[in-house]
């Protein structure tokens, strides 16, 4: 398990990155963590030819509140946005979905934008992102551009960002008052890929929801924002009924993908468990 | 020299522990060699292919200082062997060359092997060898192996039947006829494999001036591979030298004679030069041996009182391709049908056993070898039986145990059972757990629809397995062990054994051993292992043998050496040897304890002032003694495991709250060894109750060959394991110690499935295949609400 030889190169500069992807596009990877991408080069799953070592880009780091947005650096840190005050406090969700992620050995290296870049359809914070309404910045020599995280998603391992563009960092509004999330996940073992997990967002007012905003991962080949589901929800005083609404919804906005771990029937089942015990969680909060 | 106080009883630390934190551990692939080429295989992608050609040239073109070397080639060197034994005349293995040539009849079976200056560049090269195929309908279910319409793993077998046999008192059946509750089940348990931390890894040295060949590699039975090199590689066995290092776990996968291993040494042997293969991860999920694999009918009678009535077993085990050199593959199967049940009085016992190949790697010996199996479908049934007749799962056992005047006695399974301590174990067990406390809070809690599962199991573990199995097989498998037991000059004491560490600290106890044989404290004894050309001949480590056979050579190899001390003491000091005794580091005095002479003045004198003796007076101060455990076919250890869980209903998910072992494995040398080999094997069959499972597809492709699927447990989702002691010394051996290596492994699977079984019982839902997963236990869920 060698991984093939590749040129290896770590520039200074933002500027340098982005001269760099305009010119080998497709036949470079970025380097952020290496957790996911070094693994598929040793087991010889992929062949770039060049790596391009983000590591030492200043502007790339770092977690900051401002105008009531949360702004995560491309190469902050797993471990870093697990311990950040400014998650704990703006990004409430996100704190609860830290956890999940990996193992303490990976979060130390593994970093938010090299999760959000890769687009795992089991990981968390792809679909933590489309819940909260994130924005991606992208960088490619010629300038920058917003993409709204619920049309980042492509497919399995796939985005909008096109060959020649960096992914920056990740924009998340800041909860607002009155909201409240919630975040819950299975795996057959705490750390691994979810066998399914979901992501809720809403303004709970007593046991009145508003704003619902449910999204799912480890179901299919993207994270998904369950419309259906969240619209039963919709302005609705949460109750046993209002959840088998909300269950009976996800059938329609869920198309689950089995594998061995875990069919699509089972999946889909576990998402609906999920929902009702995440939304009961986030109502019995207040 | 340290103040010796008694050494065996205690808990010292596991040998090399230090050296290991201090980050000193030297394992295979840490050693530096000259003039090192890599070695890398290329591997069959198909089940089941022929093999049309191998172009070599692209392979060299991409790396031009890569060579090949093709399954045809190696043969040229190194003859086929057959995994046949001697004694089971019925069993049939086909000869298996090192490298494929023509056939391959497992995805994963290697086709040739590329030596280059870096692993890389092996690896470089492999992928370019340009193989010709034409793939083989595959044999990969296992329970469709042995129907008519499918593939043969060997056409000229003419079937996949490897072996069947039936065993037993043949009126089981009219005995569960007349049964007043009868319980029955298929259970079925997933295929393994051991996964050690380090992976195999070989480096073979072939010296062409010398002749010599040295192969350094994590093994655990070294003289196995040295037999088997010298005699396949027609090498002299006295210029074949192996050597174990550090090793990093084996748990049996390590046990094996693997082509690939022997190819190496063929391919050292050609170029003359020292070659080195490390087994990657992923290779390792489809050439380490594979184990399990069973399907299991099986039917349990009770009577009123639920005493038992009778039990009949059918087993089918699924082999790979190939049985293993020296290793019968059809030990898991032998040791399930052998060993159900066998702690109960029951007379009326039926078994059949039927073993077939399949198209996946060759199968061969993982930690608890069917014992695990027999447990979980012998427990699992009883628990059931238990509750047809309305009685508590522990009285039930309480009743139904052998009683100790049936002692000594052969079960109708034919294991037989010198004396065994269940009640005394389960008392314990039941006590350690707040058994009753714990009944009474699972129906307090089921009121309020949480799902708790209280599973006890019964375990027999079969260790030290002697000359009684190994020898009329015609294996070149030694089944004693050997130890020499030296003084040195300054009084301290070297111990070189035979016993192999593979990181279960059997050193460590052995030097207990020699230290309280000595009077010496166990710090001022070394041991040393792991090199056949230095060390006496052995066996290795397996079936639990280290303490109760190497253990037991230590121990007259320190006898012998402590006689030699007193012999010359007595010429020293002209006293009767006999009123002459070993303590604090020191010849004493018999009768008072008053130290007489040191034994550093024993080494000095002894050593280097020869000149001083009596005339003909010759000091012995290193003594080789070899035991072979030939008063029982085995060692039996037993035990009794008990798990606590809670079950999700809705989600599947089960959360293991706790879990107690009591084990009797006779006299216990260091208790903190023998608990960490429970803990250790406990957690190994939490993998296979929960976790653990080489998944296929109908080709015969392995669809987990990687951990981020084959899932193993993790310490986060381990419950606090509690070890409680019964101790029976065995009357066979000095020591009277059992081998406790596998208890933990065989018993935990059953207490566990029980458990959630016993959580499920109100919803009439059943689990029965193991690794019990979230989507098997919701599917059983829906099936019991299915009208
Ligand atoms: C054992 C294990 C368990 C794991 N479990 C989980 C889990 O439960 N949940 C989970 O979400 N993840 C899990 N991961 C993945 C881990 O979180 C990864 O580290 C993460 O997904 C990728 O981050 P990275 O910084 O390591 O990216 P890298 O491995 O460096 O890169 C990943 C990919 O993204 C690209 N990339 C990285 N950064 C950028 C950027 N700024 N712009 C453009 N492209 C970029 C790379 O080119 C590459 O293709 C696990 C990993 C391991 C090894």
């Amino acid at each position: 398990m060698k991984a093939p030889r590749f040129a290896y190169i770590r520039p200074e500069s933002l500027d340098e990155v982005l001269e760099l992807l305009a010119e080998h596009g497709d036949d470079a990877r970025i380097l952020a963590g290496g957790q996911s991408l070094m693994p598929t080069l040793n087991m010889r799953l992929s062949r770039p030819r060049l790596l391009i070592d983000i590591n030492r880009i200043e502007e790339l780091k770092g977690i900051s509140f401002e105008d009531g947005t949360v702004r995560i650096g491309a190469l902050a840190r797993h471990g870093e946005v697990m311990t950040s005050s400014i998650v704990a406090e703006h990004l409430p969700m996100i704190a609860e979905a830290m956890p999940h992620v990996a193992h303490v050995a990976i979060r130390n290296r593994g970093t938010f934008g090299g999760s959000i870049a890769l687009a795992d359809p089991a990981a968390e914070l792809p679909a933590c992102a489309v819940a909260l309404g994130a924005e991606f910045v992208l960088a490619n020599k010629r300038g920058r551009r917003n993409v709204a995280a619920r049309s980042f998603f492509n497919g399995l391992y796939e985005t909008e960002r096109a060959d020649d563009e960096l992914l920056v960092e990740t924009r998340i509004p800041a909860i607002e008052s009155g909201y409240r999330s919630s975040f819950m996940e299975l795996a057959r073992r705490h750390g691994d890929f979810a066998l399914a997990g979901v992501c809720c967002h809403a303004r709970v007012d007593g046991n009145v929801l508003s704003d619902v905003r449910l999204a799912y991962f480890g179901s299919e080949d993207r994270p998904r924002f369950a419309d259906g589901a969240s619209a039963a929800a919709e302005g609705k005083a949460w109750s046993e009924d209002v959840k088998e609404a909300v269950k009976t919804a996800l059938g329609d906005d869920l198309d689950p993908i089995g594998n061995f771990h875990a069919s699509a029937a089972t999946r889909l089942h576990l998402a609906r468990v999920l929902t009702g015990r995440a939304i009961d969680r986030m109502v019995a909060a207040g | 020299m340290a103040e010796p106080e008694g050494a065996v009883g205690r808990s010292l630390p596991r040998s090399g522990a230090r050296r290991l934190a201090f980050g000193r551990g030297r394992y295979s692939d840490d050693l530096r060699f000259p003039a090192l080429l890599h070695l890398a295989f290329v591997r069959s992608p198909h089940a089941h292919a022929r093999i049309l050609g191998i172009d070599p040239a692209p392979a060299v073109a991409a790396v031009p200082n890569a060579r090949v070397f093709t399954g045809a080639e190696i043969a040229e060197i190194c003859a086929p062997w057959q995994g046949t034994m001697d004694h089971l005349p019925t069993m049939v293995s086909p000869p298996q060359h090192v490298v494929a040539v023509d056939r391959v009849a497992w995805q994963g079976e290697p086709v040739a092997a590329v030596v280059a200056a870096s692993r890389a560049e092996a690896e470089d090269a492999a992928g370019e060898v340009a193989v010709e195929w034409d793939p083989l309908p595959a044999a990969a279910v296992r329970d469709r192996t042995l129907d008519e319409d499918v593939a043969l793993v060997h056409p000229e077998l003419g079937s996949n039947l490897c072996f069947s046999t039936t065993i037993g008192t043949g009126n089981s059946e009219s005995a569960l006829d007349e049964a007043a509750h009868v319980v029955d089940g298929r259970f079925s348990f997933s295929r393994h494999s051991g996964v050690p931390l380090e992976m195999r890894t070989v480096i073979a040295d072939y010296d062409p001036g010398e002749g010599t060949l040295t192969v350094h590699g994590s093994h655990q039975s070294p003289w196995h591979q040295q037999d088997t090199l010298s005699r396949y590689l027609g090498i002299p066995e006295h210029l074949v030298r192996v050597v174990a290092p550090d090793i990093g776990g084996g748990f049996g996968i390590k046990l094996h004679v693997y082509g690939d291993e022997i190819a190496v040494s063929a391919v050292s042997r050609i170029l003359g030069r020292p070659v080195k293969y490390v087994v990657d991860r992923m290779e390792a999920f489809v050439s380490d041996v594979h184990a399990r694999d069973q399907a299991v009918m099986a039917r349990l009678g009770v009577d009123g009182d639920g005493r038992i009535r009778g039990l009949s077993v059918d087993a089918l085990t699924s082999l790979g391709a190939y049985g293993s050199l020296g290793r019968p593959p059809i030990s898991e199967g032998m040791m399930t049908i052998m060993m159900a049940a066998g702690a109960y009085a029951n007379e009326r016992y039926d078994a059949r056993l039927r073993v077939a190949f399949q198209n996946k790697p060759p199968s061969g010996m993982y930690r608890a070898v069917g014992q695990p199996i027999a447990c979980a479908v012998a427990e699992q049934l009883l628990d059931w039986a238990a509750h047809a007749a309305g009685i508590d799962p522990v009285e039930l056992r309480r009743r139904n145990y052998w009683s100790d005047e049936d002692y000594p006695l052969r079960t109708p399974g034919g294991l037989a059972i010198k004396r065994l301590s269940p009640r005394r174990c389960l008392d314990k067990l039941v006590g350690m757990m707040g058994y009753d406390a714990l009944r009474a809070q699972q129906a307090e809690l089921r009121k309020t629809g949480i799902h708790r599962g209280i599973g006890v199991a019964t375990f027999l573990e079969m260790t030290s397995v002697g000359p009684a199995y190994y020898g009329p097989s015609g294996a070149h498998i030694s089944t004693q062990d050997g130890a020499t037991v030296r003084l040195e000059p300054s009084g301290t004491v070297r111990c070189v054994t035979s016993v192999i560490e593979l990181g279960q600290g059997t050193h460590a106890a052995l030097a207990q051993i020699v230290a309280d044989r000595l009077g010496v404290a166990a710090s001022d004894v070394r041991v040393v292992g792991g090199d056949t050309s230095t060390t006496p001949y052995g066996g290795g480590a397996w079936a639990s043998r280290g303490l109760t056979i190497g253990g037991e050579a230590v121990w007259r190899a320190a006898e012998g050496l402590r006689a030699n001390i007193l012999e010359l003491a007595g010429s020293i000091l002209q006293a009767d040897p006999s009123d002459l005794d070993l303590a604090r580091g020191a010849v004493c005095d018999r009768g008072t304890g008053e130290p007489r002479i040191a034994l550093s003045e024993i080494g000095r004198i002894g050593h280097f002032r020869h000149d001083t003796l009596p005339p003909g007076v010759q000091p012995e101060l290193a003594v080789t003694r070899h035991y072979v455990p030939d008063a029982a076919p085995f060692a039996l250890a037993n035990g009794v495991q008990g798990s606590s869980l809670e079950v999700d209903v809705e989600t599947g998910e089960v959360r293991l709250l706790d879990h107690w072992v009591v084990e009797d494995c006779g006299r216990i040398v260091n208790p903190l060894l023998v608990e960490e080999q429970i803990r250790g094997g406990v957690v190994q069959g939490i993998g296979g109750a929960l976790f653990e499972e080489c998944r296929y597809d109908e080709d015969g492709q392995m669809l987990n060959a990687s951990f981020v699927d084959y899932l193993v447990p993790m310490a986060a989702g381990l419950p606090d394991i509690h070890v409680g002691h019964v101790e029976t010394p065995i009357e066979e051996t000095a020591l009277g110690t059992k081998g406790a290596g596998e208890a933990g492994t065989v018993g935990a699977p059953a207490a566990i499935m029980l458990a959630v079984n016993d959580a499920l019982r109100p919803l009439g839902a059943r689990v029965t295949s193991l690794p019990i997963t979230p989507e098997s236990i919701l599917e059983a869920v829906a099936a019991a609400e299915r009208p």
